[in-house]
C-alpha cells in the first residue's frame, strides 16, 4: 500500500477501458516519477482524456491497474476521497463554482474536505491566488473573469489541497491564444517547483519546453514515448511522424 | 396589394400561442366588470324594494375577505408542506440507489398527473377526522385535510422542479467537486443546490400562483373558504340574479390582486436568471 520515493508515484499498467463496444484504452501503461512532468499527446479520440480521468477514478476502467502514491485505484474497495485528496485535477472548461468568488472557490475544499482552520486556509488562498498572478481578483466571481483567469483560479483551487500529483486535461483548449500563455506560464512554474504533473495537451511547443517525458497515444494505445528532444527530433513510429507533421 | 412585387418574405416562425402573462389592464378590466355589472343591475332595478348591489357587496365584503384569508392560509400551508416533501422527492430522484430513484419517480408521476380535485377528494375521505396517538388526540378538521390534499400535487411538482434544476447543472460541476474530494452530500449541499435555487425560484412561484387559485376547490369538499361563503351570501340575499356577476367578479379581482405581484416578480426573476450562469 505505502509508497516509497524509489518507486514511481503514478504507475499505470495495462489499463483497458471501453465505452459500450468501443474500446478507448487498449492496454495502456506508463510510469511517472515524483516531480516528473509528462505530457500525453495524440489525435483527438485517442483516449488521452479518458486515461487521466482513470487516474483519479472519475472514469472506472475494466482491466489493468493504477497506483497513485501507494493507493490502488483499481481496487473495488478504493477510498475515492483519499485518492482525490492526493490528486488535483484541472479541466478544459475550468468548472469553477459560479456562485462563489475566486477566493471562496480556493477555500472550500481545504475547509470542508480537509477540515482545516478557516483563518489559515484564507491566508494560503490569498497566497495561492497571488502565485497564479491574480492578486486583486480574489473577490471576483467566475462570471466576471476571463477564461485564462478562471483557469488559473482552477489551478489554485487544486493546489490548495496540497496534492501529490496534478492532472491537466487539455486546460488551454478552451482559451483564446493570448490567455493560453498566462496559464502555461503558471503550469511551467509549478513544474519548475517540482510538482508532479500529467498533462494532456495540444500545445506542442509547451510540451517540448516543460515535459520530462512525452507519450504519444493513438487509438487507445501508447505508440511511443521518449524525452522531448528525442521525441520531436527523431519520432520513430510512422503514426507519430504523421501526427507531428500535421501539428507542427 | 396586387401591386406588390413578389418578394421572398423572411421566413418567420408562425406566432404560436405564447404563455399567459397577467397584465395590469387585466385587473382594470376585472374592476370595470364589477362596476359595470353592479351599475347596470342597479340601474335596471332602480326603485325596487331591495338594496343596491353595491350596498350588498359592501355589506358582505368583510365576511368574504375572512374567507379569502382562509384561502391564503390554505395556500401557504399546502405550499410549505408540499415544498418540504417535494424537496425530498426531488433529491430521491438523483439518489445513487436505483430503487429509490424508481419509487420516487413513480410517486412523482402519479401525483403530478392526477387531477387536483381527485387528490383533494382522496385526502378528504381517506384521512380520519382525528388521529389518536396514545392518549393524545389530534383532530383533523376538513380544512387541514384540504391542505394535505393540495400539498400532494404541490409535492410532485416541486419534486420535478428540484429534479429539473439539478439536472440543468453542468456535469463539470459535479466532476470538479468530486475531484476535490467532496463527499456526495457536500457536493450536493455546497455546490449543486446553491446554484439550483435561482433556477427553482421562478417555477416555484408560478406553482404557488396556480395553487392559490386551486384553493377554491376546497369549497367543493365543504371547507368554508371564499367560494363557499360567496354562495352562502348569494343564498342570504335571496338568490337574486343581479348579484351573481358583480359578486364573483369582485372575488376574481381579489385573486388577481393577490397573484399579480407574484406573477410580476416571477417574470422579473425569470428575466434576471435567464441570462447569467
Amino acid at each position: 500500500m505505502s509508497w516509497t520515493p524509489d518507486r514511481p508515484i503514478v504507475e499505470v499498467a495495462d489499463v483497458h477501458k471501453s465505452f459500450g463496444h468501443v474500446e478507448v484504452l487498449k492496454g495502456v501503461s506508463l510510469d511517472v516519477a515524483k516531480s516528473e512532468v509528462i505530457c500525453i499527446i495524440g489525435p483527438s479520440g485517442s483516449g488521452k482524456s479518458t486515461l487521466i480521468r482513470c487516474i483519479n477514478a472519475l472514469t472506472p476502467f475494466e482491466r489493468g491497474s493504477i497506483r497513485v502514491a501507494g493507493i490502488e485505484v483499481h481496487d473495488p474497495k478504493l477510498d475515492k476521497l483519499e485518492l482525490r485528496r492526493r490528486v488535483g485535477m484541472v479541466f478544459q472548461q475550468y468548472n469553477l463554482f459560479p456562485h462563489r468568488t475566486a477566493l471562496q472557490n480556493v477555500m472550500m475544499a481545504p475547509i470542508q474536505v480537509l477540515g482545516q482552520k478557516r483563518k489559515a486556509v484564507e491566508k494560503r488562498a490569498y497566497a495561492l491566488l497571488a502565485k497564479v498572478r491574480l492578486q486583486g481578483r480574489e473577490h471576483a466571481y467566475p462570471g466576471e473573469m476571463s477564461g485564462g483567469q478562471q483557469q488559473r483560479v482552477a489551478i489554485a483551487r487544486s493546489l490548495a489541497m496540497n496534492p501529490d500529483v496534478m492532472l491537466f486535461d487539455e486546460v488551454t483548449s478552451a482559451l483564446d491564444p493570448e490567455t493560453v500563455k498566462e496559464v502555461l506560464a503558471t503550469i511551467k512554474q509549478l513544474a519548475d517547483e517540482g510538482m508532479t504533473c500529467i498533462l494532456v495537451t495540444h500545445e506542442m511547443r509547451f510540451a517540448r519546453d516543460v515535459a520530462d517525458h512525452i507519450y504519444f497515444t493513438d487509438r487507445g494505445v501508447i505508440v511511443e514515448h521518449a524525452p522531448p528532444e528525442e521525441f520531436f527530433a527523431n519520432p520513430r513510429d510512422p503514426r507519430t511522424r504523421e501526427f507531428l507533421g500535421q501539428v507542427l | 396589394m396586387a401591386s406588390e412585387l413578389p418578394v421572398l418574405l423572411p421566413i418567420a416562425a408562425p406566432p404560436g400561442p405564447s404563455a399567459f402573462r397577467p397584465r395590469a389592464w387585466h385587473g382594470l378590466a376585472l374592476a370595470a366588470l364589477v362596476l359595470l355589472s353592479a351599475g347596470i343591475a342597479d340601474a335596471q332595478g332602480a326603485g325596487a324594494a331591495r338594496s343596491s348591489v353595491f350596498a350588498a357587496l359592501a355589506k358582505w365584503t368583510p365576511l368574504l375577505l375572512r374567507g379569502f384569508g382562509f384561502n391564503i392560509l390554505i395556500s401557504f400551508a399546502a405550499m410549505a408542506i408540499g415544498t418540504a416533501l417535494g424537496m425530498v422527492l426531488g433529491l430521491c430522484q438523483i439518489s445513487l440507489l436505483p430503487p429509490v430513484r424508481r419509487i420516487a419517480w413513480a410517486i412523482m408521476q402519479f401525483f403530478r398527473n392526477a387531477p387536483w380535485l381527485v387528490l383533494l377528494f382522496f385526502a378528504m375521505f381517506m384521512l380520519p377526522f382525528q388521529i389518536r396517538i396514545g392518549s393524545l388526540v389530534i383532530p383533523l378538521p376538513d380544512w387541514l385535510k384540504a391542505v394535505f390534499g393540495l400539498a400532494l400535487p404541490v409535492m410532485a411538482n416541486v419534486g420535478e422542479i428540484v429534479r429539473g434544476a439539478i439536472g440543468s447543472i453542468a456535469s463539470g460541476q459535479w466532476e470538479a467537486a468530486e475531484s476535490l474530494a467532496f463527499t456526495r452530500r457536500q457536493q450536493l449541499w455546497s455546490i449543486i443546490l446553491p446554484q439550483c435555487i435561482k433556477r427553482m425560484l421562478p417555477p416555484w412561484m408560478n406553482l404557488y400562483a396556480i395553487l392559490t387559485m386551486a384553493t377554491v376547490l376546497a369549497s367543493i369538499v365543504g371547507v368554508t373558504e371564499v367560494m363557499t361563503l360567496a354562495s352562502q351570501v348569494e343564498a342570504a340575499e335571496g338568490g337574486r340574479t343581479d348579484l351573481l356577476t358583480p359578486l364573483y367578479a369582485w372575488i376574481l379581482l381579489w385573486f388577481f390582486l393577490y397573484s399579480y405581484p407574484i406573477a410580476r416578480l416571477t417574470q422579473r426573476l425569470e428575466r434576471r436568471y435567464a441570462v447569467r450562469i
